[in-house]
């Protein structure tokens, strides 16, 4: 008897040794999508109140917050690349993904995150994600199709001594001047947040500071540009560059 | 003795397995009725609503259907659903306030019924304060200016006509009626109420042809910098052509009726109010959540140069300073005609959804 037990052990180490070479520890991954103005934290109970200031110096507030990041990749030391989620529609304002966790564990380790903000052109296509045509995120046909990639919205105190309405639209890029030669360009771009290690419990904070959206590289004056911006070529190039420095990495939770 | 009380005991166990058959034989298993989605909703939407303790069956749409056009839920058997959700106006009333069974008005419109299973968040109502069909189906009979009723009361009349303990159990597998229960059949008879055939659809679907008015009017509608409709009506990549959500379209400075912000009771919310669809517009006249407006016309003036400012007005409404988008005269002619071509008159003919 005391045989067979020193063999069930013998072999339940063997099993238990050859688990733990074939699959090494996994995780899944969670990300958190946070806000701030300037560093201070924003949320929906911050919306509808005219309290945030620009770098302009222009008192605004925020209506409606919505935004698209697709091909969100974890890179790992090898440079093997794997996508955890395709499409994520952010919705502050109903507090709608702002929290996503993979659907497969990854190994744990170091991995770079990166992600697209919006649809780069080989994703942009016309009405093909339902959960987007449902909240209706859609762009029309006539300016090229696809998605917006951000709808953000709100009230700004203007020059004309009114408060007036802005609609911070940001899509892929399009000059319909000449009907016979409409002009379009990639307007998304590649947010890199670099080095995250996925450990147990994986959870990792992704930031998003509105007001960068206002300042770098372009000064933005909301009495000239803050409506009907869907159709405005040079306003969709302006807003790219400022967004590049409008994600950062957050809190990785260990 | 041993015997007699052997074949006592056996008998016995006969007569209660011959019972239990017999009621096993009684059982009805409702038969499933899944939507029949439309092409385009398959194609472009995401699913509709089916609430996992309310599934689609041919017995509870049917009742459903008898429950809606039902007079004895309203106090005096004089009202049903329908009175003020006529099916051959798109399951709305025609005038611009529903009377009560007391004569008493109330002060919205009567919304119109159709593709309810596509309200993702489920917030019925102007002022959405109802999650789910089942749950807003529930008020209307009690509501003091509506069917004024109580559903202890409905459910006396309703057990006391013959049909119905027997039509519950088929669909609901019991002869006991509540509230519960009439709101689920209702429900599901609400959510067959599926409008998708628009001479717009048809032009979508290949099978039809827009005039040149209806082209243009489309393309206005789709313009941002012209009507800029499509933000909060949907577009041919949303043909629900609504968004469910909850606007200020600038219709009052001062609101006077609250709509959401009564619901929530945040001042932010004052003056808002679901987006209704825009299909069914040649049916469902007249407009907006009081209906203000009797027509289209009046509408579209009201976006182009109607608009009033307040602190709640949705950032969405343009040119909010000059009145509104200026839309010209050949462009409101051709908006018009486009959203006509969304209405559906199969929808309002169909015999399914009519009073048998």
């Amino acid at each position: 008897m005391k045989f067979l037990k020193v063999i069930a052990i013998a072999a339940l180490s063997i099993v238990s040794c050859s688990k733990s070479k074939i699959t090494p520890p996994s995780a899944f991954v969670t990300l958190n999508f946070s806000h701030q103005w300037d560093g201070a934290t924003v949320t929906k109970s911050d919306f509808n109140t005219i309290k945030f200031t620009n770098a302009n110096g222009q008192q605004l507030s925020i209506e409606r917050l919505r935004y698209l990041v697709s091909a969100i990749t974890l890179t790992n030391t090898e440079k093997q690349k794997t996508i955890i989620k395709a499409i994520q529609l952010v919705n502050l304002g109903e507090e709608k993904g702002l929290r996503l966790t993979s659907d497969f564990a990854v190994p744990q380790g170091k991995y770079t995150l990166s992600f697209i903000f919006g649809l780069n052109d080989t994703g942009n296509l016309d009405g093909v994600y339902q959960e987007l045509n449902s909240v209706s995120f859609n762009v029309p046909t006539m300016l090229g199709g696809g998605y917006h990639f951000m709808q953000f919205d709100g009230k700004f105190n203007g020059s004309n001594s009114l408060i007036n309405n802005f609609n911070y639209h940001v899509i892929r890029a399009v000059n319909r001047e000449d009907l016979a030669n409409v002009i379009f360009k990639d307007t998304s771009f590649e947010v890199n947040l670099g080095d995250v290690v996925i450990n147990e419990s994986g959870v990792i904070e992704v930031k998003m500071d509105i007001s960068e959206w206002f300042k770098n590289p372009n000064l933005w004056d909301l009495n000239t540009l803050n409506s009907m911006l869907m159709t405005d070529f040079n306003a969709q190039v302006l807003m790219s560059a400022n967004g590049k420095s409008v994600f950062s990495l957050g809190a990785v939770t260990p | 003795m041993m015997f007699k009380k052997k074949l006592l005991f056996y008998g016995a166990i006969l007569v209660f397995l011959s019972c239990s058959k017999g009621h096993n034989e009684e059982e009805y298993t409702p038969v499933s009725a899944p939507l029949q989605i439309p092409t385009l909703f398959h194609k472009l939407l995401i699913a509709p609503i089916i609430p996992s303790n309310n599934p689609q069956t041919q017995e509870g749409v049917s009742l459903g259907k008898k429950l809606f056009f039902e007079k004895g839920l309203s106090a005096d058997n004089t009202q049903s659903c329908a009175t003020c959700h006529d099916p051959k106006i798109a399951f709305t009333d025609k005038r611009q306030f529903s009377e009560g069974i007391d004569g008493v008005f109330g002060n919205r419109n009567s919304m119109p019924l159709f593709n309810l299973a596509w309200n993702f968040d489920e917030n019925f109502f102007w002022d959405g304060r109802s999650i789910g069909i089942e749950r807003q189906a529930i008020e209307p009979v009690i509501n003091p200016i509506e069917m004024h009723n109580t559903w202890s009361q409905v459910v006396s009349v309703l057990e006391a006509k013959e049909a119905y303990p027997e039509l519950f159990y088929k669909a609901f597998g019991t002869r006991k009626i509540d509230s519960i229960l009439v709101s689920k059949a209702i429900a599901q008879f609400e959510r067959t109420l599926i409008s998708a055939n628009s001479k717009f659809d048809q032009y979508l679907n290949g099978e039809a042809q827009l005039s040149a008015s209806e082209l243009n009017g489309f393309d206005v509608f789709m313009d941002e910098t012209k009507g800029d409709c499509f933000h909060c009506h949907g577009s041919d990549k949303n043909p629900l052509w609504t968004d469910n959500a909850f606007h200020n379209n600038g219709l009052d400075a001062v609101p006077f009726d609250l709509g959401l912000a009564k619901v929530t009771g945040d001042p932010a919310d004052n003056g808002k109010f679901k987006s209704p669809s825009l299909r069914n517009l040649a049916f469902t006249a007249p407009f907006m959540h009081d209906g203000r407006f009797s027509t289209l016309e009046e509408v579209i003036n009201h976006y182009s140069e109607g608009l009033k400012a307040s602190p709640t007005i949705d950032p969405l409404m343009k040119k909010v300073s000059s009145g509104g988008v200026q839309l010209t005269p050949q462009e409101k002619t051709d908006l018009k005609a486009f959203l006509l071509s969304l209405s559906d008159f199969e929808f309002i003919s169909n015999p399914v959804f009519q009073k048998e």
